[in-house]
């Protein structure tokens, strides 16, 4: 359902009541947001031509580029960073007026008030009934073939309720929106006929899970077989060194892990990633570790230890691994304390007076 | 017959799995029995052994666990035993002891041992947790099996630290009394050495006070029940029972055995102050002192045991075991030359009988202490450490 064009403001200065909801929102006329695009294009150019590039094929992320290096700047917040984006992507889309000079809406559905939204049910339920229809036709005749040929949904999902908003620019509640997904399934259900529709309400979700980092490869020195890996963990730093044939004995830094890491809980973190694996006595590791505190060091070597045993495992463990979380780097850092509190969260001790 | 008995006591331990006194007190006759006939498949037989005389442990005895008469442990070890051990011993009514190598070499040396010669010295070092002090308790088992005269001290660290009442010492104006330790050590010698005590006479003319004084030739016993009584003068009493007894081991009438566990405390420093809150050093205890002597090697007729402890020793870092830390310079120098004996942690077969013997005493309840990773996580985590083990499987 195409929306209709934007129209010049000053035609609509009819005062009815229906008009005066329309001024409030601050909208853009069609007029500015062209005069944007045009902007937008000439400013490509210049800054293709700043940057010594050909103008004719500057894509965007070229433009994102040449900005990030001609305004560096150190803010923390992504979305704070001077951007050049397209109008499109920058002002936010908006309905336009919806009746014409005489107060009629154009949309026959606009007194539901969700008119696109009632429109897109409408002509899902009108497909569906197509195909049953067709369906039908088919089984009179005796031609209906029982191949059902399934789209298939693995590797991609439906829309969420906050892209359909935008899609349909208009507000939806939490029953709306279960409705819509439950019309689409028996849309799917009914018939793989309206693949090119339903493929346009899904995203696909990118399967991330696979690319882990392959470690390097045992190297060998000395006839044995070791590999090494680092891993931090709060401001603990560690590299540690497993040798494939041993007889589980840590060493870090030097000294026995039974008496760097006196407490049974930090040695537990150790045991952990062989433990998983099945291997408690079969590595020697010798590790070195520096910085943080006792149960940082000791998550430390855990990654740099789980890491180093990649190289020793098959593929299909290295994904257990990755699932319990035995590969992942602990994102948690130490909050930063905030002026008028007194630590992070803490707030000084409230006085009634 | 005695496989039928068998089974019959194997379906009632699994049954009652929390009745200790049924399971210990029966398959033990069993054993005694069955090893002597035919090597059964009990599970006892892996972890303990029937040879109780500390005399005939062989090398083939090593990590298996002997057991200690009750009767025996209160007359031995009045005091000498580590608490968490103790707390083992009630818990699980029995005394074990394991076989290790450090106690055999050092059997074996005892047994060799000339006495003509000055009485050698043999110290016990190694990391925390490894078992010194109850390899201690082994060698002094075997002396008492062997009527030797037993002095021993359970913790030198005990007299310089923490001390309630320091009085100054009536025989040297110099040095320091410390009555209620003095007292109580001289009951527990009392009690180990009871027999000795109307033996042996004193040589020599003692004056406690105005009083009273004890005359020559009158037995050791008789100083002894004066310093328990007359608590003033008990570190008085305790200095004439060690000068006594070097002197007169070298007669050959008894052996002495000097056992000092935490022998770094001698030569350390001391937490205690005088009333104007300056330290003291160790020379200045009267105990101190005496044990000093007594260690010294120019006695002979006996044999001096030492060990060094970082547990409870002052002013020494966490990870300090070697003699030349925990000793330092002084103490070193006074205590050279000597045997070192090092005490490490348990071998893979040591380790897998202690287990067993924890769990023929239902001391491990979870499920999965008896598998085969269960053993492998345990002995990760304790990394074969006798202590850490031990502190590990009383959450289990």
């Amino acid at each position: 359902m195409p929306l209709n064009i934007l129209r010049l403001k000053h035609v609509t200065v009819v005062t009815t009541k229906k008009n005066v909801k329309a001024l409030r929102r601050e909208t853009y006329t069609v007029d500015f947001i062209k005069k944007q695009i045009e902007e937008f294009n000439i400013g490509k150019r210049h800054l293709a031509n700043m940057m010594g590039e050909d103008p004719e094929t500057f894509t965007q992320e070229d433009i994102d580029r040449a900005i990030a290096y001609l305004f560096p700047s150190g803010l923390f917040e992504k979305r704070a960073r001077p951007i050049m984006k397209h109008p499109e992507q920058i002002f936010p889309k908006q309905k336009a007026i919806q009746w014409g000079e005489d107060g009629r809406p154009f949309h026959y559905l606009f007194y539901t008030g969700k008119q696109s939204y009632y429109s897109l049910m409408h002509d899902a339920y009108g497909k569906i009934l197509d195909i049953e229809k067709h369906k039908n036709q088919l089984q009179a005749k005796g031609l209906f073939s029982e191949k059902n040929k399934t789209i298939d949904l693995i590797g991609s999902r439906w829309l969420i309720k906050e892209e359909l908003e935008e899609m349909l620019v208009e507000k939806l509640s939490d029953q709306d929106y279960r409705q819509f997904v439950r019309l689409m399934e028996r849309l799917l259900q009914s018939g793989a006929a309206e693949e090119e529709f339903v493929q346009s309400f899904r995203r696909s979700v990118t399967v991330q899970s696979k690319k882990q980092p392959i470690e390097p490869v045992q190297r060998d020195a000395q006839g044995m077989a070791f590999s090494t890996s680092e891993g931090k963990r709060k401001s603990a730093k560690a590299e540690a060194v497993v040798y494939e044939h041993g007889s589980g004995r840590i060493k870090v830094n030097g000294i026995d892990y039974l008496l760097y890491f006196p407490v049974l809980q930090d040695r537990e973190q150790l045991m952990f990633p062989f433990h998983f694996l099945d291997r408690l006595g079969k590595h020697d590791v010798t590790c070195t570790v520096s910085g943080g505190g006792r149960s940082a060091q000791a998550g430390a070597i855990r990654l740099a230890v789980a890491r180093a045993l990649c190289s020793f495992v098959t593929e299909e463990e290295v994904e257990w691994m990755r699932q319990a979380g035995l590969l992942t780097s602990d994102p948690r850092v130490r909050e930063r304390k905030k002026p008028g509190q007194e630590g992070a969260r803490r707030k000084f001790t409230w006085k009634k007076r | 017959m005695l496989k039928g008995v068998a089974s019959l006591v194997s379906r009632v331990r699994k049954l009652d799995p929390g009745h200790l006194r049924l399971g210990t007190q029966a398959p033990q006759s069993l054993a005694a029995q069955l090893d002597n006939q035919v090597s059964f498949e009990s599970p006892r037989a892996i972890s303990c052994t029937n040879e109780n005389d500390p005399a005939k442990h062989e090398e083939k005895h090593e990590g298996l666990h002997y057991n200690l008469p009750l009767q025996d442990v209160k007359t031995v070890f009045p005091h000498g035993l580590p608490p968490r051990y103790a707390m083992q011993m009630k818990t699980f009514n029995e005394a074990c002891l394991m076989v290790r190598k450090p106690a055999l070499e050092l059997l074996h040396y005892l047994k060799n041992t000339n006495f003509a010669h000055p009485a050698i010295r043999y110290v016990l070092y190694g990391e925390k947790g490894t078992g010194k002090t109850l390899s201690l308790c082994h060698i002094i088992h075997f002396c008492a099996k062997q009527d030797w005269l037993i002095l021993h001290i359970p913790d030198a660290h005990l007299w310089v630290k923490n001390c309630r009442d320091l009085l100054q010492s009536t025989y040297n104006k110099q040095r320091f009394d410390q009555p209620l330790e003095a007292s109580v050590w001289l009951k527990n010698f009392k009690t180990t050495n009871e027999r000795f005590l109307s033996q042996i006479k004193i040589q020599e003319k003692y004056v406690w006070n105005k009083r009273e004084s004890i005359e020559k030739g009158s037995s050791l016993g008789e100083v002894v029940e004066q310093g328990i009584t007359r608590v003033r003068n008990a570190t008085d009493a305790v200095g004439i029972v060690l000068k006594e007894l070097k002197r007169q081991s070298s007669l050959g009438i008894f052996r002495l055995l000097v056992a000092v566990d935490g022998v770094n405390a001698l030569w350390g420093r001391t937490t205690l102050k005088r009333e104007d809150k300056s330290p003291i050093a160790p020379e200045e205890l009267a105990l101190i002192h005496n044990l000093r002597k007594m260690v010294r090697n120019d006695w002979n007729g006996g044999a001096i045991v030492l060990t060094l402890s970082q547990t409870g020793s002052l002013f020494k870092p966490r990870n300090a075991c070697l003699p030349q830390e925990l000793l330092g310079k002084e103490g070193f120098d006074a205590l050279d030359p000597f045997i070192p004996i090092q005490v490490a942690n348990y071998s893979p077969k040591e380790f897998e009988s202690c287990i067993q013997y924890y769990m023929e005493n239902s001391w491990l309840q979870h499920e999965k202490a008896h598998t085969e990773e269960g053993k492998k996580e345990l002995l990760f985590l304790s990394n074969g450490n006798p202590g850490q083990l031990e502190r590990l499987c009383a959450y289990l």
